[in-house]
C-alpha cells in the first residue's frame, strides 16, 4: 500500500515538472506520452525485451554458479582461500563496468559479452558474501563438529552451508538488481537488439518518448526479478 | 569403562601459567568444577574435550575416544528439525543415526513427539532438554558440561539438573559451574579452582542430586560461597 502510493507519488510529481513547463518535452517527456509509446511499440518492446531477459536470466544463473562453487572451494581449501579470499575483497572496490568495452572487444557484439558483463555483476557480491557467511559459523557449532571428528567436507555440509544461507540470500537480493543492468550497460557498447540498444537509437532518432518507454520496462523488469527472487528465497525461510 | 581420564600438567596461556601443576582425575560419577571467573574452568574443559582455547598444556591429558559434549549454549541448529538437531553428531561423525533411538532419547527427556518441530517453536528449557538429548544420543563414557543450566530459570534449572543426573548416572560427567549450590547439589567430587590450583572440597553426605532444603546443605553452600568470594 505504501509502495503504491509512492509510486503514484511519483508519477504526480513527474506530470506536475510536465505541466508546469519545467523542462522540455524532448528532455522530459509526460508520464501519459510514455505509456502511449509504450502501447503503440509494444511488439518491438517485448522482442528487444526477451533478449534482454534472456542476457540477464543466463548472466544471473552463470554468475550465481560460478560464485557458489568459488566461494565453496574456498571454504574447503585454505591455500585457495588464501589466494582468492584478497581478490573478492579487492573487487568490492572495482568499477566493473569499465570492463565492458574490454569485454566486447573479446566476446563480439552477440550475447556474449552482455551475458559476461551480468556475470562479473553477479560473480563477486554471490563469492563474497557466501564464503563470508560460511566463514562466520559460529563457534559453538564448531566445537560440535571438533566432538564428533567431523572432517571439513561434512562440516560444510551440516553446519557452515546452513549458516551461510541468509549471506546467500543477501547476495542474490542485491544481485538479482544489478544484473539489468550489468545486460544495458553491455548493450550500450554495442549491440543490434536489446532494451540497452533500443534506448540509444531512439535517443538518436529523438524518440524521447520511446526512450523512456524502454526505461520503464527496465525498471519494471528489475523490480519484477527483486519481487520474484524475495518470493523464492522466503519460501525456503532464508 | 572409566579409565584414567583427565588432565595432568601446566596450563599456560601465553607466557602466563594459568593453572599450576593440576592433577585433575574423573572418576566415575559427576564430577563438579567450581571456581570465580577467569579462574580457568572453561579452559580446563575445552583442554579435555580438544577444543580450541588459546591455552596449552605441559602434561598429559587423557580423554575417551567419544565424548559428550553440552555448552551454556544449546547449540541447537535452527535449519535442522528436533529430530536432526538430536542426530546432528552421528551425521558429523559420518556414522548413520538411528532414528528410532533419538526418538526414544527425546521422549526419555520428556519431549515425546516434537521431532519434527523446529528448534525456535521450543521454550528455552525444552531446547536445553534436546540438547541433552544429543549429548546423551552421542553415548560417550565422558560427559563434559560447560555451565548447561546457567541461562535457565531456577525452577526449569532444578529440573533439568535432576533430569541430567538421572540420564547421566552411569559415565564420568565433569560439568564446569559457578554456582556453589549446583556444584553441591550434584557433585560426588566438588572442586575448587582458585590460585591456579585445585582443591577438593567435602560435600555433605546425603544422597544424590542433594536435596537444597537440608540444613546441612544450607550451611556448606554459605561456607563454599565465603570461600569463593575470598578466592
Amino acid at each position: 500500500m505504501h509502495r503504491l502510493l509512492a509510486a503514484l507519488g511519483g508519477v504526480a510529481l513527474w506530470q506536475g515538472v510536465v505541466q508546469m513547463q519545467l523542462l522540455p518535452p524532448f528532455v522530459l517527456p509526460s508520464p501519459w506520452a510514455v505509456l502511449r509509446a509504450l502501447g503503440h511499440n509494444g511488439a518491438l518492446l517485448a522482442d528487444h525485451g526477451a533478449v534482454t531477459l534472456a542476457e540477464v536470466l543466463a548472466g544471473l544463473v552463470l554468475g550465481v554458479i560460478l560464485g557458489l562453487i568459488s566461494a565453496s572451494a574456498m571454504a574447503l581449501s585454505p591455500a585457495l582461500r588464501a589466494v582468492g579470499g584478497p581478490v573478492l575483497a579487492a573487487s568490492q572496490a572495482l568499477p566493473v563496468f569499465v570492463l565492458a568495452p574490454v569485454l566486447t572487444i573479446w566476446f563480439g557484439y552477440g550475447p556474449a559479452p552482455k551475458v559476461a558483463m551480468t556475470v562479473l555483476l553477479v560473480f563477486f557480491p554471490v563469492a563474497s558474501g557466501v564464503l563470508d557467511g560460511l566463514m562466520a559459523t559460529p563457534q559453538g557449532a564448531l566445537d560440535l563438529a571438533r566432538i564428533a571428528d567431523a572432517g571439513r567436507g561434512r562440516s560444510f555440509i551440516w553446519l557452515r552451508w546452513p549458516h551461510a544461507l541468509p549471506h546467500l540470500g543477501a547476495a542474490l537480493r542485491i544481485s538479482v538488481t544489478y544484473a539489468p543492468t550489468g545486460a544495458v550497460i553491455g548493450e550500450w557498447v554495442g549491440a543490434s537488439k536489446g532494451l540497452g540498444y533500443l534506448m540509444l537509437m531512439a535517443n538518436a532518432r529523438s524518440k524521447i518518448d520511446l526512450m523512456f518507454a524502454a526505461l520503464v520496462l527496465i525498471v519494471a523488469l528489475t523490480l519484477a526479478l527483486r519481487m520474484i527472487t524475495d518470493r523464492i528465497l522466503r519460501r525456503f525461510a532464508i | 569403562m572409566t579409565g584414567d581420564w583427565g588432565l595432568h600438567g601446566t596450563v599456560r596461556v601465553g607466557g602466563a601459567t594459568l593453572l599450576d601443576g593440576i592433577d585433575l582425575r574423573l572418576g566415575p560419577g559427576w564430577n563438579c568444577l567450581l571456581g570465580p571467573s577467569g579462574a580457568g574452568k572453561s579452559t580446563i574443559l575445552r583442554l579435555i574435550a580438544g577444543l580450541p582455547c588459546g591455552a596449552r598444556c605441559s602434561g598429559r591429558i587423557s580423554r575417551p575416544e567419544r565424548i559428550g559434549w553440552m555448552a551454556q549454549g544449546d547449540l541447537l541448529q535452527p535449519r535442522l528439525s528436533v529430530l536432526q538437531n538430536v542426530m546432528l553428531l552421528d551425521n558429523l561423525a559420518g556414522r548413520r543415526p538411528d532414528p528410532a533411538r533419538a526418538e526414544a532419547l527425546l521422549a526419555d527427556v520428556g519431549l515425546a513427539g516434537v521431532g519434527a518441530r523446529r528448534p525456535d517453536t521450543l521454550s528455552g528449557g525444552q531446547r536445553q532438554r534436546v540438547a541433552l538429548a544429543r549429548t546423551l544420543m552421542q553415548d560417550a563414557p565422558l560427559v563434559l558440561l560447560d555451565e548447561p543450566f546457567s541461562a535457565l530459570d531456577p525452577a526449569t534449572r532444578a529440573t533439568m539438573q535432576d533430569l541430567a543426573f538421572a540420564q547421566l548416572r552411569d559415565r564420568a560427567v565433569l560439568m564446569v559451574t559457578h554456582d556453589p549450590a549446583e556444584a553441591l547439589r550434584l557433585g560426588a567430587r566438588v572442586l575448587l579452582l582458585h590460585a591456579r590450583r585445585l582443591t577438593a572440597v567435602l560435600p555433605p553426605d546425603l544422597p544424590v542430586p542433594r536435596d537444597l532444603a537440608h540444613p546441612a546443605m544450607a550451611q556448606a553452600t554459605g561456607a563454599l560461597l565465603t570461600r569463593l568470594r575470598a578466592a
